[in-house]
């Protein structure tokens, strides 16, 4: 062992700078990513928080930063996240459904069908805005109202419902199906009483996950016509805004003040946010059947 | 030979013994037993390669009929024909004919939900649904529409499976807490609630401990004074010991050097065993290949 | 026990009546996946006839190769080369960033850090990809162009730069996370086999698991750089909203969708022809984000069969 001891230290020196310099550049790649978040909060919070009052909270929107604040914003954004989740859980599903249980896989509309889902999971959420402005807002002569906004809502995260669904579904084991359809069971039989409550938790997961992804938008809402100034409450055939859609007009004024106020809505924002995916999270964690 | 092993001589038993005719080859015939299922050549075929050749034989009411063979020759394929489980695999294809009470159960227009009420299922892993011990026998009954006590018939189900007085007293309990044995058990109950006439059982105890084996084992000697049984085992010594009629299978390669399985004898248990008619089934018996 | 009456010698193994039930549930579900089919049917639609419409005004030709994009004066000039290069820049400094750092975060995820650390990292990193552009936008426009000006880079009010970085960072989860999953699944025995070897880890990292995985890798990028090029909020708040092709980072461009973004806040008549170029640039960005999209499925299909 000691014959070669020099030859191998030499070796592992030449070694070893190389590699703690790349293990220095890895560490720095997650640390840029990581201080960044931190910044970003700390910026955010730090500015904001502060002005997330009631104020804030309660009043409409005004010329004057003083006064300024959410509210319509804020309800529109709760609506918002109740029409989609309501209307895309159960199409989501039951596509899911429809793709996994009852779909012959060699036929090709429904390999069409499976590629059609992934590509509209990656358009960008713009296009979706142009999609509404051309078809609900001239087309259907719904005007810019909150329907249309949470059609189009529905629409772009419908794709990511299906497959969280569809991963849900998969995971069923096929002994538990096979179980079912061996004593007589027909098929939706098996599915409503079998497949789908052993997959609710993670259907129920991706949906709230998704669902934060659609309040978090802006740019489909903007080209559907939500308003950068809306001082009455939203109802579902009226004008509209969102919270992101307020929060980008306040950034827009001039004036320092309001992007306090923008601040403080990006606050709200986010306490919303964090609050469905902390539910979206513990409700995997706790309620995930262990096969 | 091997003088057969320990089965006890029950009043069954001897009486197929007498009852079933031989033809002059020497083969059970169709005699005073009633037979339930009248299999015709039957092949089955995956995607185009056949897995099951030309398999004709007769399964007798009350009786247990054991499907012995190396793996690979078909057995589970078979016994999944005859509830219509195959047709859960795509591209899966059916030849020839399985009369059931001299009904094809591959006729135009038949329904396997009507088949499945009437045979039944037992498979190799036990797979409890992930719900109460209760709801898993009350399963069957419930989307059959059954009518009737349903606390009735889910404690007799559980009886008969020799269940009821483990479980009995915490039915809302989760199956999934139940030992493997016990488990396997409670999927034969849910079978059972369904009141079929045939349990079909794929490799039942395969993968349970031995006293479980031996539990799954005696529950088969009593549940075929009421119900047909058939079974798919890959241990010799347990169709030895609760089969009444045993059929070997085996692998052919064919022309293509495809493989697939055939029957190649079928007879009463105890002839099998001790007084094979074919060398490929004395092979296997005394264990010169496996 | 008396044996138990037994069935009917003609056993009826037809149904009782026909479960049309089940055929209705079964139109129900497929038509409800027909809603996604009606989805890009409906946006074809909608972005290319309005496009159709806009290209009987203006010829092709000057749309694809014009220098200016004047669309809202009162004589208009639509070339898409400065919407298309500000994309561009934005999109090119962007892969600077979130391509070699977010490989840079998935081998350390993968190849370097403990289960725990990993348990706890990704989740974190996964926040980023969490957080609303329009959060990010602000973010741009109100610390990171003041620390580029004050690190000395003569960067303006509005800058691509500034826009380019923020998306690169909210882009590293999507390459990090991607990048990670192609590498777990090369098999361990590959790096077993090079360590026993004596490689270092940084040897079998890069020299083994990256080239084993780099089909998945690749995919990673090219589905960021396709996010990149779809991102709108980051842009149109700190990016600018002048079109102006340049290759210089440090001065303000106008990307195709804050383009969008910012017409259409406006007062823009419908049916004008001004109105139609929302659409035309919408399907121009269309058609490029799905030839991307494209290509990322194709490789992230290969890298999964070559392991599965």
């Amino acid at each position: 062992m000691s014959a070669v001891p020099g030859a191998l230290r030499g070796e592992r020196r030449r070694g070893r700078v190389s590699g703690v310099l790349f293990h220095g550049f890895l560490l720095f790649s997650l640390a840029l990513g990581i201080g960044t978040l931190v910044a970003l909060l700390a910026q955010v919070v730090i500015k904001g928080w502060s002005n997330v009052d009631a104020v804030l909270l309660f009043e409409p929107p005004s010329a004057d930063p003083a006064i300024a604040g959410a509210r319509p914003a804020i309800l529109a954004t709760i609506y918002l996240g109740l029409l989609v989740i309501a209307l895309t859980v159960p199409i989501g599903v039951a596509t899911a459904i429809y793709l996994e249980e009852y779909a012959d896989k060699d036929r090709w509309y429904n390999r069409l069908l499976e590629v059609n889902i992934q590509n509209l999971a990656a358009v960008p959420s713009i296009v979706y805005g142009l999609l509404g402005a051309a078809f609900l807002v001239r087309g259907l002569g719904l005007g810019r109202v909150l329907l249309a906004g949470a059609f189009i809502l529905t629409l772009l995260v419908l794709p990511t419902v299906i497959i969280a669904a569809r991963e849900g579904i998969r995971a069923v084991p096929g002994s538990i199906r096979e179980a079912a359809y061996a004593l007589g069971a027909t098929r939706w039989q098996v599915v409503w009483r079998q497949v789908l409550p052993a997959a609710t938790p993670g259907i129920a997961t991706g949906s709230i996950l998704a669902l934060s992804r659609a309040l978090g938008e802006t740019a489909p809402l903007l080209l559907v016509g939500a308003l950068t100034y809306v001082s009455f409450n939203p109802t579902l055939l009226g004008d509209f805004t969102a919270l992101p859609v307020q929060i980008f007009q306040y950034i827009q004024r001039p004036q320092e003040a309001f992007k306090t106020v923008a601040a403080a809505g990006m606050v709200v924002l986010l306490v919303i946010l964090l609050l469905l995916n902390s539910v979206a999270i513990w409700l995997r964690n706790r309620y995930q059947t262990k096969w | 030979m091997a003088e057969p092993s320990n089965t006890p001589a029950t009043i069954s038993e001897v009486s197929l013994e007498k009852l079933v005719q031989r033809d002059d080859r020497g083969r059970p015939s169709r005699a005073a037993q009633n037979v339930v299922f009248e299999v015709q050549n039957l092949g089955v075929s995956y995607d185009g390669s056949p897995a099951l050749k030309d398999v004709s034989l007769e399964i007798y009411q009350n009786c247990v009929t054991a499907f012995i063979g190396p793996s690979g020759c078909g057995k589970s394929t078979f016994i999944r024909c005859f509830n219509h489980l195959n047709a859960l695999i795509p591209g899966a294809r059916i030849q020839g004919k399985i009369l059931y009470h001299e009904q094809d159960l591959y006729g135009p227009g038949v329904d396997p939900v009507e088949v499945r009420k009437r045979i039944g299922m037992v498979f190799q892993k036990p797979n409890p649904f992930p719900k109460s011990i209760y709801d898993n026998v009350a399963f069957g009954p419930r989307v059959l529409g059954m009518t009737g006590d349903l606390d009735g018939r889910v404690e007799r189900a559980l009886q008969q499976a020799a269940l009821w007085d483990e479980v009995g007293h915490r039915l809302k309990s989760s199956a999934l807490s139940l030992s493997g044995g016990q488990q396997q058990r409670l999927c034969i109950a849910r079978c059972l609630a369904v009141e079929p006439e045939v349990i079909l059982m794929d490799e039942p105890a395969s993968a349970l401990d031995p006293i479980a084996t031996t539990r799954i084992e005696d529950l088969m000697h009593e549940l075929k004074a009421e119900y047909t049984i058939v079974v798919v085992t890959h241990n010799m010594q347990q169709a030895a010991r609760v089969a009444d009629m045993t059929a070997f299978f085996s692998i052919e390669r064919g022309e293509e050097n495809e493989r697939s399985g055939i029957l190649v004898e079928y007879d009463l248990t105890e002839k099998i065993f001790t007084q094979p008619s074919d060398k490929r089934t004395e092979d296997y018996v005394t264990g010169r290949f496996g | 026990m008396a044996t138990r009456e037994l069935s009917p010698a003609v056993p009826h193994l037809r149904a009782a009546r026909r479960r049309w039930g089940e055929d209705v549930i079964k139109g129900v579900l497929a038509l409800c996946a027909f809603v996604s089919v009606a989805t890009t049917v409906g946006i074809v639609v909608a972005l290319f006839l309005p496009a159709i419409e806009f290209f009987r005004e203006v010829s092709i030709w000057d749309y694809l190769t014009g220098t200016e994009w004047t669309a809202l004066f009162s004589e208009p000039q639509f070339g898409v080369l400065p919407l298309v290069g500000g994309t561009f820049l934005v999109v090119l400094f962007a892969a600077l960033v979130c391509a070699p750092f977010g490989l840079g975060a998935a081998i350390y995820l993968s190849e370097y850090a403990h289960s725990r650390a990993r348990a706890f990292l990704k989740p974190t990193l996964e926040i980023l990809a969490g957080i609303p552009t329009v959060v990010y936008g602000y973010f741009a426009l109100t610390f990171v162009t003041p620390l580029l000006q004050d690190v000395g880079f003569d960067v303006g009010t509005f800058n691509a730069l500034s826009a380019a970085l923020v998306m690169g960072i909210m882009l590293l989860p999507t390459v990090a996370s991607l990048s990670e999953d192609a590498m777990s699944a090369v098999p361990r025995d590959l790096r077993h086999g090079a360590y026993a070897l004596g490689s270092t880890r940084l040897q079998v990292s890069t020299r083994i698991v990256v080239p084993a995985a780099i089909s998945g890798i690749i995919a990673s990028f090219v589905l960021a750089i396709s996010r990149a090029v779809g991102e709108t909020m980051i842009v149109l708040i700190a990016a600018g909203g002048q079109p102006n092709l340049t290759l210089d980072p440090r001065e303000q461009v106008q990307t195709m969708t804050a383009f969008m973004g910012a017409t259409a806040q406006g007062d823009v008549e419908t049916g004008s022809t001004a109105y139609k170029t929302i659409f035309a640039v919408g399907a121009t960005l269309f058609v490029l984000t799905l030839l991307m999209n494209l290509v990322s499925i194709r490789l992230t299909r290969r890298f999964r069969e070559v392991y599965e």
